[in-house]
């Protein structure tokens, strides 16, 4: 086999699983790239619209954590200015608490309350989750 | 004590540069000298940085962050290098240790190449030991010792992870000797059949134990983290799968190289890029540009110092790799359907594969740029990454009997068709009866294909069954390796779509369900260990007649003032059932605790695929020693042994190899 033309054969090969992985990256960033929301940026954005999908992170306001079932909870993710009302159902994080900071993955429902799917918080005393950086708590 | 431990990585530093100066100029003897030199200063220095440690010298600074005097000896051992600085120490421990293993292993018979690759090697130890002594000490005293240290954060207190980093370091660091000696082989413009077989060894002393590292770090994520999953594709984890893919890449292109002196500009690329990767995973996991469970100190300084370091190593080489590359030789002709088109392809998926993980893992800084915050999340890894390699994995026991130069292709078609079609659809009809979701079922069926295929193969290598166990090593390798791949596939698949999760809520005496076994809380007492008090619950289980006993906790450590979940696995056969303790509710004066329990079905496959694959790639280190000299094309005598010993460039029926030996 001629090298020129084995050269274009080897560079189809390589074209198609480019163009069927960009392809396939293109798709997956679209549906998949869940985007930050503190409370202040939902606000900015005109608050929550139905079925809006990505991360919420703040701060567990104080005395806003309710159990409401054996599992299920509610809570108020506060900054400086705004909140978004969270439902969880699950186990918390280990260093999840009022005061706390919290990273929440899920959508917001037509209340406008953020369902959270999974709950991150801080991993350890000297570490914030990085979403975090620059969020000021509420003025105590 | 730990000053002589600070002197000895200066005198390291200086041994390295030597080496470099006098490696570059073609000096061997010199620069293994200075190899040896080097290790033995460093392993002093690293031998002193481990017993401050151990005794517990909390005038150190870095014990004193990191230690405590009730932590079991082993932890306090492991505690050197759960930190940052103690990391870097060790990573810079075996880069000097590959400089003196080429030293001593390396014998091509071309001594001026020799110490050009220990001269490279020489340089990137001169880099790392610059960034440890510069950018992050460990050897740095306190003005004033505190009576008791800090403790090490208690998630990293377990034996997975106690040889987490090492594994992991030997295979970063491993490939930076790989990229040593495809420098050394470009600046001599010989990237040739000797070359691919003085580098092979190396490769896969880098390979194998980046497998079992990530093997360990996704076991411990697994147990320890009680988020029930054993892959999140979380930045720190592609960090690392990425030099991992690119080295299998590496690991099949060389083979090429080493049969046919083919693929040499290609196979010193990858070289190149595995090596670029690793540092890239470093910068991304130490400079805290991404958000991750791992939690490394964070430092800005030190990912500008990383990321200057990957231009200038990975620049210098990108620019020898141009400048060179036109001059190296190419193997004999060969047709696309042949085994050098078989393991092209298996490079240009890997290759697709690695960039399609590092733009999920980078999209996010991107977004950054334009000044939104966002996260990639599995599905995006579940959407791009699984279908590409899938793919390449149908067609592997199609493709592997293809002979070099050219296959017989009729032969190659009407074989793979049907076989393929008789495994799948047996496959698929043992799904139907199993009553699986298609896409699951799909995954199977690919797995048994692969265990399928490599068995095939190496029958129709054998010849007769009675030869199988007097194959070579070399071959065996290849075979635990792809079985290795058909396992990880059937239990990756199984467990992500046969995935029981519950989260619960129990009194003392309440019952649960999950996946047909009853779960009763019996109740929730206290327990104590060494450094860290507990609750423990204790939770009965019974399925017909069989029944287990599971005791999650929930643990506090007082020197780290953290709390950590240790879960709880009972191993039924077929899958684990798996208890992670939550926290305690007061509920309407009733005391609850809440559960997560999940049935994983299927785990252990995963773990242990990963396992053959490793023994497969120690085997097949073992396989192919063996001199340069004898690869070289003019020592022709050596060529019979060297098809039985791999891949035999004709059909078996026309010319079975081992009677070309008889």
């Amino acid at each position: 086999m001629r090298a020129r033309t084995r050269r274009m054969g080897v560079v189809a090969m390589a074209a198609l699983l480019l163009a069927g992985a960009a392809m396939l990256a293109y798709v997956g960033l679209k549906e998949n790239a869940n985007l930050f929301y503190t409370p202040a940026d939902l606000a900015k954005r005109g608050g929550p619209t139905e079925g809006l999908t990505g991360k919420v992170g703040g701060f567990v306001a104080a005395g806003s954590l309710v159990y409401t079932s054996g599992t299920a909870l509610t809570f108020r993710i506060v900054d400086e200015t705004d909140h978004i009302d969270v439902v969880f159902d699950g186990v918390t994080p280990t260093l999840f608490q009022e005061g706390a900071g919290v990273v929440a993955d899920g959508s917001f429902n037509s209340e406008g309350v953020f369902v959270a799917s999974r709950l991150l918080a801080k991993h350890d005393e000297n570490y914030v989750p990085r979403e975090l950086e620059g969020v000021q708590g509420p003025q105590s | 004590m730990i000053e002589v431990g600070h002197m000895a990585a200066f005198l390291a530093l200086a041994a390295s540069m030597v080496q470099a100066w006098y490696g570059l100029r073609g000096n061997r003897a010199m620069a293994a000298g200075m190899a040896f030199s080097a290790l033995g200063m460093m392993a002093l220095s690293f031998g002193l940085l481990v017993w401050s440690f151990v005794s517990s010298d909390f005038s150190v600074a870095l014990v004193s962050a990191h230690s405590h005097t009730f932590k079991p000896l082993v932890y306090k051992i492991a505690g050197t290098w759960g930190n940052h600085e103690g990391s870097m120490a060790l990573w810079c421990l075996v880069s000097i240790g590959f400089a003196a293993a080429g030293a001593w292993r390396l014998k091509t018979g071309r001594s001026e190449f020799e110490a050009r690759a220990l001269g490279v090697q020489g340089a990137v130890s001169f880099g790392s030991l610059v960034y440890l002594l510069f950018a992050s000490n460990p050897f740095l005293r306190l003005d004033v010792a505190p009576l008791q240290g800090s403790g090490l954060n208690p998630v990293l207190q377990d034996p997975a992870l106690a040889i987490h980093p090492p594994m992991l370091y030997l295979g970063y660091v491993g490939f930076s000797f790989v990229f040593a000696l495809a420098a050394a082989g470009l600046i001599e413009g010989r990237i040739d059949r000797g070359w691919a077989k003085a580098t092979r060894p190396f490769v896969l002393a880098a390979w194998v134990p980046l497998s079992l590292g990530i093997a360990l770090g996704s076991y411990w994520a697994y147990y320890e983290l009680g988020w029930g999953g054993w892959w999140f594709w979380d930045p720190v984890e592609n960090a690392s799968l990425m030099p991992w893919l690119l080295g299998s890449a590496l690991l099949h292109s060389i083979i090429v190289t080493e049969k046919r002196g083919g693929f040499a500009a290609w196979t010193a690329l990858l070289a190149v890029l595995a090596f670029c990767f690793s540092i890239l995973g470093a910068f991304l996991v130490r400079s805290g540009v991404l958000t991750s469970v791992h939690a490394f100190a964070i430092d800005p300084l030190r990912g500008s110092l990383l990321l200057a370091g990957l231009m200038a190593y990975g620049g210098a080489a990108l620019a020898l790799f141009a400048w060179r590359a036109p001059v190296l030789k190419g193997g004999p002709d060969w047709q696309l359907m042949s085994r050098e088109g078989a393991l092209m392809l298996n490079n240009l998926v890997f290759f697709v594969a690695t960039f399609t993980v590092l733009l999920g893992t980078i999209f996010p800084l991107l977004a950054e740029a334009t000044g939104r915050q966002m996260s990639v999340g599995t599905p995006y890894f579940n959407l791009t990454f699984a279908p590409i390699l899938a793919a390449l994995l149908l067609v592997l026991p199609v493709v592997q009997d293809w002979s070099w130069g050219a296959a017989r292709v009729k032969l190659a078609w009407v074989r793979g068709v049907i076989t393929g079609a008789v495994v799948g659809a047996l496959a698929l009809a043992a799904l139907w009866a199993l009553g699986l979701p298609l896409g699951a079922g799909l995954g199977i069926a690919l797995g048994i294909w692969l265990i399928y295929g490599a068995g095939r193969e190496l029958f129709r290598r054998s010849i007769t069954i009675s030869r199988v166990f007097s194959m070579p090593l070399r071959v065996w390798g290849m075979t635990l390796a792809h079985i290795g791949i058909g396992l990880f596939v059937i239990g990756a698949v199984v467990e992500t779509s046969g995935r029981y999760e519950k989260t619960v809520a129990l009194g003392a005496g309440e019952a649960a369900e999950i996946a047909g076994w009853a779960v009763t809380l019996e109740d929730v007492r206290s327990a104590e260990g060494p450094n860290w008090y507990a609750d423990r619950a204790v939770l009965n289980l019974r399925k017909g007649s069989a029944s287990a006993q599971l005791s999650p906790e929930k643990r506090y450590y007082p020197a780290a003032r953290m709390p950590t979940t240790e879960t709880a696995i009972h191993k039924t056969g077929f899958g684990d059932l798996y208890a992670a303790l939550g926290d305690r509710r007061d509920i309407d004066g009733k005391i609850v605790w809440t559960f997560r329990i999940y049935y994983n079905p299927l785990i252990d496959l995963i773990f242990f695929g990963v396992f053959l694959m490793a023994l497969g790639g120690v085997f097949a280190a073992f396989g192919g020693r063996g001199s340069m000299a004898s690869a070289e094309p003019d020592a022709k005598r050596a060529e019979p042994q060297e098809a039985d010993a791999m891949v035999d460039a004709e059909e078996p029926e026309v010319v079975p190899p081992a009677e070309v030996l008889t």
